[in-house]
């Protein structure tokens, strides 16, 4: 009786209280509204960083059409960026279904990469699609396994798992280097330590008709899967219960423990299969290359995303793109490299501060009619 | 020592959007005086002393503080000249002690804070007081009624001239409540403070209010001495004809065998509080077992532990003949349903839709209650029209978040959720907390005829006029433990007020 909304409601008489038949579709446009105002803002507030340095904003903005979207080349320059970052994405959006903040995708990219990279080796000679099945098996085993540590020690003990994820992530680029620069080390690569080859025979080969890799073709059905899994079925609905309010989830008898452990298992395994994608596909063996900070880049596209899977395919093609354009706007525009972050810092800013906007705008919000 | 204001409202109008929460409505308070606001939820009580306090900006109409016209326009207005309210809902830090909420509440806080002088000063301060709240315990470990007390401290700490009690007394003991409004209306009467009382409690109207000011639908609908009223001319201006709630007849004997059975239940304790020590508790088919005790002697612990939101240390809790954990799967098997106090932070997901919500229960099982993996969303939307038209909910649409609707319809949706299909034990928490005369009618309803039904109701509530309606069976809890069982006819109220107390 003290809140305007109870107020609101009770000014409803019954005969009035027909539904707001629109209101799903505002709604629906809500979502998107938010994310486009952002990005034009971001554009704008870049655009001005970009005068004060004395560049051209225009020159600027049609140089990156031109490095990410407007050749093949360029394209295929950002999706092959892309592929990593739709499954390291997913590493923060399926726990973040929960509630939790994962941020440590970066470990489970590299040891998934590494496990990839061991297992092929005393597979020679045996059927390259097998092989690389096996591969794909054991990174994303390799990434589930790493995660759900962070899980386990959330659900069980209470610890935070953001901060465990993070140091969990340097644990597992320490136990990688280790690794790469020990036991497993090629002793043929110099320069730069690194496992064996994985041969060039189970190397995966590029989408038929393409330059591009399948590993874009994976991540966008992950994506899918991913999305299908949230909003499709009762696991996701559990889990979209438990991250809205863990009292009712308790109440409703949910399996709260599991549930956590479950989606960091299943975004780990996500973060994994992109790191035995990039041996698979791109290394051929694993070594510091991985270390690229894909999994700190899909925190930033899964916030973007609003944490929602499909959201997250054009999001990592944007950013894909932005980091394709990078070396054509350093050499031509004479900009710092630091230049496409400063870009990124703007549209993350800009995203987040129009999460804030969500529920605030009267005219998509629903209607009492009469 | 303060002086208290004499405090009038003259032609408030506020407007939100289209809708006049409040029309041309003056309301006078006699200084030294404790005035009822009296209505329904929705009549505009809230409304008007939001606008009083500064929170909500009036759209016509002016304010008089001491017979001088003061422009309020925001809160810090009000709290310059000494205007002050205690909320329905809390306003302390619940990760701070009851001591540091006190000294943070004051505008003059120095940068370092003298513990040893404050807490002399507080324990001064605590002495005068006739109800005690342990100033180091953090208020996030405080029950509700011990939470509203503080709030009510807090205000007279901060030496408030005219306060407002928004529903002050909606947790506590009758001898509590008792009490407290003695202790405000003697504050009144020697001077010191106005109080105004909004409320929909007659009887406290009566015994405790000089003067009473009544509201319906944001209009001005009668004001008198209480001196003067009946309770029935009250409820006449209130809700326009005098009528009590038709309470629902409990019919049936309960059976023989226990369908909820507790043995040696113990949790732990927090902050110095005992935990739960249950030697025996049952609950029969067709019986609603009232559980009364002043807030913080272990009822929510028990309702968290029947709930699953709370691990016990020892005991074995049996439903109907098999022991339960609270798992899914055993609630499912087992027909057991809750409708848990505070029912939006307890029981639903604010963010979720209003049909996701009513789907909570059920959107894993098919017809037969096996699990199924993919949703169904057809199902999901019949079923949630089917209980918003059952139920009578009121929601601009399905697809709404759950957090938009009211206090009442929230408890409406709870409610249709929960009791849908066959109720074989019921555990309820509260169930009317902060809802007006209808929804709180409607609500025992409901829970009456779902033992009428055959279901077992343990009913956990802080209105003991609620236990004494409903129950069957009336038990008391003190500090984590049983210590009173009585029938539910013919049960003496003042024996179980001593027992709640601890002092029989």
């Amino acid at each position: 009786m003290s809140s305007v909304a109870q107020v609101g409601g009770q000014a409803t008489s019954p005969a009035a209280a027909a539904t707001d038949r629109f209101y799903p579709a505002r709604r629906a446009l809500e979502t998107v509204a938010g994310p486009v105002a952002a990005l034009l803002l971001a554009a704008i507030g870049f655009s001005i960083f970009l005068l004060l340095l004395g560049k051209s904003p225009t020159d600027f903005f049609a140089l990156m059409w031109k490095g990410a979207f407007a050749s093949t080349f360029s394209l295929e320059n950002t999706l092959q960026r892309a592929a990593p970052l739709l499954l390291t994405a997913l590493c923060v959006a399926v726990p973040a279904q929960l509630g939790l903040v994962i941020i440590g995708g970066e470990g489970a990219v590299v040891l998934g990469g590494l496990a990839a990279a061991v297992i092929a080796l005393p597979l020679g000679g045996v059927w390259p699609p097998l092989v690389q099945i096996l591969m794909a098996v054991a990174g994303a085993a390799a990434g589930a396994g790493w995660i759900s540590i962070t899980g386990l020690l959330r659900a069980r003990r209470g610890l935070n798992e953001t901060v465990v994820s993070l140091v969990m992530a340097y644990i597992g680029i320490a136990l990688f280097n280790h690794l790469v620069e020990g036991p497993l080390r090629d002793p043929a690569s110099l320069n730069k330590p690194s496992t064996y080859g994985i041969g060039d025979a189970n190397m995966m080969g590029p989408i038929p008709g393409t330059e591009l890799h399948p590993g874009l073709a994976v991540g966008v059905v992950a994506c899918i899967l991913c999305w299908v899994l949230i909003s499709k079925t009762s696991l996701g609905f559990s889990m979209r219960v438990t991250g809205g309010n863990l009292r009712a989830a308790q109440l409703q008898g949910l399996p709260v423990q599991r549930l956590i452990i479950l989606a960091c298992l299943i975004g780990g395994g996500c973060a994994g299969l992109a790191g035995m994608i990039e041996v698979a596909a791109v290394h051929g063996r694993a070594n510091a290359s991985l270390i690229a900070g894909y999994g700190y880049a899909g925190i930033l596209i899964a916030f973007l995303s609003r944490q929602n899977p499909l959201a997250i395919i054009p999001m990592s093609v944007l950013l894909g793109g932005i980091g394709a354009a990078g070396g054509l706007l350093q050499r031509r525009m004479d900009l710092p490299d630091a230049t496409v972050q400063v870009l990124q810092g703007f549209i993350f800013v800009a995203i987040l501060a129009s999460e804030t906007m969500q529920g605030r705008i009267a005219w998509f919000q629903p209607r009492a009619k009469g | 020592m303060t002086t208290a204001l004499a405090v009038e409202a003259v032609g408030i109008t506020k407007r939100f959007g289209p809708f006049t929460a409040l029309g041309d409505v003056s309301l006078k308070v006699a200084p030294a005086t404790v005035h009822a606001l009296l209505g329904e939820n929705g009549a505009g009580k809230s409304t008007l002393v939001k606008c009083l306090l500064g929170y909500y900006k009036a759209d016509e109409g002016s304010f008089l503080i001491d017979g001088k016209e003061e422009v309020i326009a925001r809160p810090a207005d009000a709290d310059r000249l000494g205007l002050g309210m205690v909320y329905q809902h809390f306003t302390l830090v619940p990760s701070m002690t009851v001591a540091e909420n006190l000294v943070m509440s004051r505008a003059d806080v120095p940068a370092v804070v003298d513990w040893g002088k404050e807490r002399a000063d507080l324990e001064k301060f605590m002495a005068d007081m006739p109800f005690k709240v342990s100033l180091g315990a953090e208020v996030g470990t405080l029950a509700a009624g011990e939470r509203q007390k503080t709030e009510i401290l807090k205000q007279l700490y901060l030496q408030r001239r005219f306060l407002v009690l928004d529903e002050p007394t909606s947790v506590l003991t009758p001898q509590e409540a008792d009490e407290m409004l003695s202790l405000v209306a003697d504050l009144a009467h020697s001077g010191s403070i106005t109080v105004a009382i909004i409320t929909h409690k007659l009887k406290e109207v009566k015994k405790f209010a000089d003067e009473v000011t009544v509201l319906r639908r944001g209009r001005y609908a009668g004001k008198g001495r209480t001196a003067d009223l009946e309770p029935a001319d009250m409820t006449a201006m209130m809700i326009g004809e005098p009528q009590a709630p038709a309470s629902v007849e409990r019919r049936g004997a309960a059976e023989a065998e226990e369908r909820l059975l507790v043995t040696s239940l113990r949790t732990e304790g927090d902050a110095g509080r005992a935990g739960l020590d249950i030697t025996k508790l049952a609950v029969h088919p067709r019986e609603i077992v009232g559980i009364a005790g002043v807030s913080g002697n272990g009822q929510k612990e028990l309702a968290e532990v029947l709930g699953g939101q709370r691990v016990p240390a020892s005991g074995e809790i049996i439903v109907g003949g098999e022991g339960y954990t609270a798992t899914r799967d055993e609630a499912q098997a087992l027909s057991v349903r809750v409708l848990p106090e505070e029912p939006l932070r307890n029981g639903c997901v604010p963010r979720m839709s209003v049909s996701d919500n009513l789907n909570l229960r059920s959107f894993d099982r098919d017809a037969k209650g096996a699990r199924k993996f993919w949703l169904n969303g057809s199902a999901m939307t019949d079923r949630a029209r089917r209980m918003i038209a059952a139920y009578g909910v009121r929601a601009p649409s399905r697809e709404v978040p759950i957090g938009v609707l009211s206090g009442g319809n929230v408890q409406r949706c709870v409610l249709a959720r929960e009791l849908d299909g066959e109720v074989k034990l019921l555990i309820v928490a509260n169930p009317c907390f902060g809802l007006d005369v209808k929804a709180v009618a409607e609500v025992r309803a409901r829970i009456v005829a779902a033992r009428n039904a055959g279901a077992a109701v343990l009913l956990i509530s802080e209105d003991l006029d609620e236990i004494l309606e409903l129950s069957d069976r009336i038990v008391v809890m003190h500090d984590g433990k049983i210590v009173y069982e009585t029938p539910g006819a013919g049960a003496d109220a003042q024996s179980i007020g001593a027992h709640m107390l601890g002092s029989h």
